[in-house]
């Protein structure tokens, strides 16, 4: 293994939806200022594990833009929509922040060249209230295209990030390999923006045999950076807050477009139509579905029997353009029109862009950690953010950094030419030398020990049985008790203490026994969460069987952890006040 | 749900190998483009769509009601085209404007 140092201004760690914008923002922002006054240029990299022109959320396709402003309504009508989804338990100040952008970064977005639909006025056609209509196949390629024209940004493909360099709780870099080239990489940089998504494959999924990644969140984003940030000590909230989607059976497609699109019911077996008897928010639609398993109307569907032969084709193609395997199950099997839609649960996820789970920022996306933003997924208090919600949040975060970066050189010019050199140099160079040792020698021992009784395949497998049967999985309907969390904790610290003696024999391969961890470290912080909320507020998400119903008096709260001497540790932090548009950290 | 690449039509580009974001395709010695973790396809079809000879295509495994058709596109005058080959041999294709937007 070769190991190539880096130096940059901006590192992006991630380049999806948010990172890609992210990237955008800066450079732009950056060259405007050069044509003004001072001409030095940012240095942005963006380091993905994928390649950014497919990689992440946006892989397949988007079939619309879920959170938009439209005609007649405001961004506060957002925030109260969201607010309510989620039961209270939101950042008002981080919702109103990017309920004010989506609509500059959907006029941003089909200026790069994404199709939406229009009506004969040149106006946007809604779906619904919130969503506007697009044809988002090809939205990752049009985001990637944007960043390759950018002068000042470095794309690093095929990089996976594993450990962010922290002295201090201040962020100076971040190391990762190359899973083919052979390639340690220990990347320094001013700023760390943080954009790897959420994370999936923590619980055993609906279809673990050979279709185990047929789901809906895709399977290669593992929690990275949440678990990179909780091990150095940053703040996370909201991770008891987990995300499970209503889908198609068998092929995990997203069912807005059936129920948005032809009006599609939920039905029981029965032919009843069940969701007024459950309530209509997110969770309750899951949670409807659930109950009327346990209770014997099972299975559920969407009604779509009876569908013109019209709508059944753009059905077929809406698919195409984002699930394309919910065609292909059709045309296999019965088309819409002549069968209903079987539905399901999904295993539960954890992505701070649908619910609320993920890194505590300000308002300017910092983290606790100095000189680290966090956009997207996996940046927690804000859900419903969606595609317009991740970009939006690109685009904060990189000013808000590129700002930092601008106000700590300016720190470091008036300290005197040589400072930073003087001070700060020979000192992190030993501290990164010896941590670079040490990540090395890592991973070297995963690709020489040859002994190891276990495959990360197997221990994979057992976390998500583990979280499964005793953290809320599908088999238990979601719901879990005090009791069965305190063995789900020790079962994962178990599997935890495997997971040193495993072996690999290409990089690649090392990636997947980081991502095993990664995913460990989230379950931890997923089972103390779980475990500290004593109430049921969102069906399905958190069904706490030991507290079946909600409390407003004790937990219109928000439930925060922070690792404090390897164990992590919940606390509750009071709401934000109604309407407030501005959150600082207080140090 | 994975997908098969065709050896005898594989050119060796290693445009699917690049796109994949789960870095699953690989490139054997013989130049030709092989999945090497076939149950760790998550579906997205982007390799399919970057194939520029039609090498690869995609099917339903059985767990998910798969019954052996194979997928892939093909673009044919701006449009994309969408072929589905049935098990027994009749072939269905869709059409799809990119720049149409989605009905729903
Ligand atoms: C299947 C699906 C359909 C959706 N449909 C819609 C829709 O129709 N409309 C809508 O508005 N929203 C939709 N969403 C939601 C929306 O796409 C996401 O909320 C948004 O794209 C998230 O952006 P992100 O940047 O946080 O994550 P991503 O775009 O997933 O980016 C994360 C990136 O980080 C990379 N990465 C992860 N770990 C590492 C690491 N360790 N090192 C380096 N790189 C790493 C990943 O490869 C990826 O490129 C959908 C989501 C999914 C999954
Ligand atoms: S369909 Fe997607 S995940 Fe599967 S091999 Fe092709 S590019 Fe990779
Ligand atoms: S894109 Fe097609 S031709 Fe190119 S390597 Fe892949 S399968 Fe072969």
């Amino acid at each position: 293994m070769k190991i190539e140092r880096i130096k940059t201004d901006l590192l992006i760690i991630g380049g999806g939806t948010a990172g890609c914008y992210a990237a955008i923002t800066a450079a732009q922002n950056e060259l405007q200022d050069a044509a003004g006054s001072k001409g030095a240029n940012l240095k942005i990299l963006i380091v993905e594990k994928a390649n950014i022109k497919r990689s992440g959320c946006l892989a397949a396709g988007v079939n619309a833009l879920n959170a938009y402003i439209t005609e007649g309504h405001t961004p506060k009508d957002y925030v109260e929509y969201a607010k309510k989804d989620a039961d209270g338990i939101v950042r008002e100040d981080l919702l109103y922040s990017i309920s004010e952008k989506f609509n500059d970064v959907t006029a941003h977005l089909e200026k790069l060249g994404l199709v939406i639909l229009k009506d004969k006025d040149g106006k946007y056609v809604t779906r619904g209230n919130r969503n506007i209509k697009i044809n988002g196949e090809n939205i990752k390629p049009i985001l990637a295209n944007a960043v390759k024209k950018l002068p000042n940004v470095t794309v690093l493909n095929h990089v996976n990030i594993f450990d962010f360099s922290v002295h201090n709780n201040k962020i100076d870099g971040a190391y990762g390999f190359g899973i083919e080239n052979d390639t340690f990489y220990a990347i320094e940089a001013d700023a760390v923006i943080i954009a790897t998504g959420g994370a999936a494959g923590l619980y055993r999924p609906n279809n673990p045999g050979f279709s185990r990644h047929k789901m809906w969140y895709p399977p290669f984003n593992t929690g990275a950076g949440y678990a990179m940030g909780i091990r150095h000590g940053a703040e996370m909230t909201t991770f008891e807050m987990r995300f499970i989607a209503l889908r198609c059976k068998d092929t995990i497609a997203p069912t807005g477009t059936l129920a948005q699109g032809v009006g599609a019911k939920q039905v029981n077996s029965l032919g009843e139509v069940y969701e007024t008897k459950y309530g209509i928010s997110t969770s309750e639609r899951v949670y409807g579905t659930v109950a009327e398993n346990l209770e014997g109307r099972g299975p559920c569907y969407l009604r779509t029997i009876g569908i013109s032969a019209e709508q059944e084709e753009s059905l077929l193609k809406a698919y195409l353009n984002m699930a394309p395997s919910q065609t292909i199950r059709w045309l296999e099997n019965e088309t819409p029109s002549k069968a209903n839609v079987e539905i399901e649960g999904t295993e539960p996820y954890i992505v701070g862009g649908h619910t609320a789970s993920g890194y505590w920022v300000d308002t300017k996306r910092a983290t606790t950690i100095e000189g680290l933003y966090a956009a997207g997924d996996v940046a927690g208090g804000c859900p419903q953010k969606y595609v317009t919600g991740a970009l939006a949040e690109g685009e904060i975060a990189a000013k808000s950094a590129v700002e930092y970066i601008k106000a700590s050189s300016a720190l470091r010019l008036a300290q005197g030419p040589d400072a930073r050199f003087k001070v700060a140099e020979p000192a992190e160079a030993t501290i990164k030398d010896a941590e670079i040792a040490r990540h090395f020698a890592e991973i070297e021992s995963y690709l020489s020990q040859k002994n190891s009784l276990y495959t990360t395949e197997q221990l994979e497998e057992a976390m998500q049985f583990v979280m499964d049967e005793y953290a809320g999985g599908i088999t238990t309907g979601y719901g879990y008790t005090e009791k069965q969390l305190n063995i789900a904790k020790e079962k994962i610290d178990e599997i935890e203490s495997l997971t040193d003696k495993l072996s690999a024999t290409d990089l690649q391969e090392v990636m997947y026994i980081y991502e095993l961890k990664e995913r460990l470290t989230v379950c931890k912080s997923v089972i103390a969460h779980l475990a500290t909320r004593h109430e049921t507020r969102w069906h399905s998400f958190a069904e706490n069987l030991d507290y079946p119903e909600k409390d407003n008096i004790h937990w219109r709260k928000y439930v925060n952890s922070r690792l404090v001497n390897g164990e992590i540790k919940t606390f509750t932090r009071e709401l934000t006040a109604e309407g407030q548009k501005n959150y600082e950290h207080q140090h | 749900m994975s997908i098969n690449i065709d050896p005898n039509i594989c050119i060796g580009c290693g445009r699917c190998h690049d796109v994949c974001p789960g870095t699953l395709i690989k490139i054997n010695e013989q130049k030709k483009a092989y999945i090497k973790y076939p149950k760790d396809c998550w579906g997205c079809t982007s390799c399919i769509k970057e194939c520029p000879v039609h090498a690869i295509q995609f099917f339903l495994g059985e767990d998910i009601g798969g019954k052996g058709s194979k997928v892939h596109t093909e673009k044919v005058n701006g449009l994309i085209r969408w072929i589905v080959e049935f098990p027994d041999g009749s072939v269905k294709h869709i059409d799809i404007d990119p720049k149409e937007s989605n009905k729903y």
